[in-house]
């Protein structure tokens, strides 16, 4: 696993995920500057990590969406490569086009900062392997506009075509109102793109991966990434 | 010349920021509001007097940056 995680100025969850990224996978990632025009040779993963890109002036996201960098990740994921964003970097992939919809505030109007259930709705795809489809796993959240929404025809889509993959849930894996947490869409924590190699999600998977953090539920999708490209590879 | 982009909310687009000022306007006994729904303005000047060209000037940077279209729309003017 070759990847490669993006700096933006203003974001604060890339040191997490570069350990995060070199823990599960044992390959230290490259950081790349905004204002780079190409990707690391051989990178078959691009990370864009969470944050407060551009401290989220005019929307969150927005900015950073229309940096250098963007180029060359748009030209890497129509390419087939891997794309994952994380919390803003969600956010930025919706503000680039590479995913549909945005995030918009929260339902409730709070910054919501702990731990969440999702349901991973699906194993079949390299954002998922890691875990097994209906699996209820534990990681935090700290966002204050978490709350996708899109047109119902895009929403349709997304469902229709199995592309939520990670859904807000309780414990025991009942999705609804009350465990929506943000007043998401279909309480969607994670959606991929037509092709499925582009996930973007407001949970942070990366801070659950080791023992001393309380709980290791997000390393599956880490490991599942690195599985699928150590196969790929 | 001078100009003004407004940036809305789309109908139907859930406005949380709204409806917090809109419940902040009641218990201020504020009275005869009957909704709120927040927005951006963007005064911008620019050079030159042509209004044609400004105008595209302005629709272009709503369209590529100012507005986000999937929950937002946009009013261009040129002011002076």
């Amino acid at each position: 696993m070759k990847s490669a995680v993006l700096v933006f100025p203003g974001i604060n969850r890339e040191r997490d995920m570069a350990r995060t990224l070199k823990l599960v996978s044992g390959h230290e990632p490259a950081m790349v500057w905004h204002a780079e025009t190409s990707l690391p040779k051989g990178t078959d993963l691009v990370v864009l990590p969470g944050g407060f890109s551009y401290g989220d002036y005019l929307r969150c996201g927005a900015i950073a969406a229309r940096s250098p960098v963007m180029d060359a990740v748009r030209k890497f994921a129509a390419d087939g490569g891997l794309v994952l964003g994380v919390c803003n970097g969600f956010q930025i992939l919706c503000e680039s086009g590479l995913l549909p919809g945005i995030l918009m505030r929260n339902a409730g109007l709070k910054f919501i900062c702990h731990d969440v259930h999702l349901r991973v709705e699906r194993s079949d795809t390299p954002f998922t392997r890691g875990y097994n489809a209906g699996q209820v796993i534990r990681v935090p959240v700290a966002h204050g506009e978490g709350n996708y929404a899109a047109d119902e025809e895009t929403i349709r889509r997304l469902e229709g075509d199995g592309r939520v993959l990670y859904r807000y849930c309780s414990a025991s894996g009942e999705v609804g109102d009350t465990h929506n947490i943000n007043g998401a869409a279909q309480s969607i924590a994670g959606i991929v793109n037509a092709r499925g190699n582009v996930l973007g999600m407001m949970p942070h998977p990366e801070n659950h991966v080791e023992d001393i953090m309380g709980c290791t539920d997000g390393r599956g999708l880490f490991a599942g990434l690195a599985a699928h490209l150590e196969r790929a590879a | 010349m001078k100009a003004r982009v407004t940036v809305t909310l789309k109908n139907g687009i859930l406005d949380p920021q709204g409806k917090a000022i809109e419940g902040a306007l009641k218990s201020l006994g504020v009275e005869g509001i009957a909704s709120v729904r927040q927005g951006k303005v963007f005064d911008i000047e620019l050079p030159g007097a042509d209004k044609a060209k400004a105008e595209a000037a302005l629709k272009d940077a709503a369209d590529k940056l100012l507005a986000n279209t999937v929950i937002e729309n946009y009013r261009v003017e040129v002011l002076s």
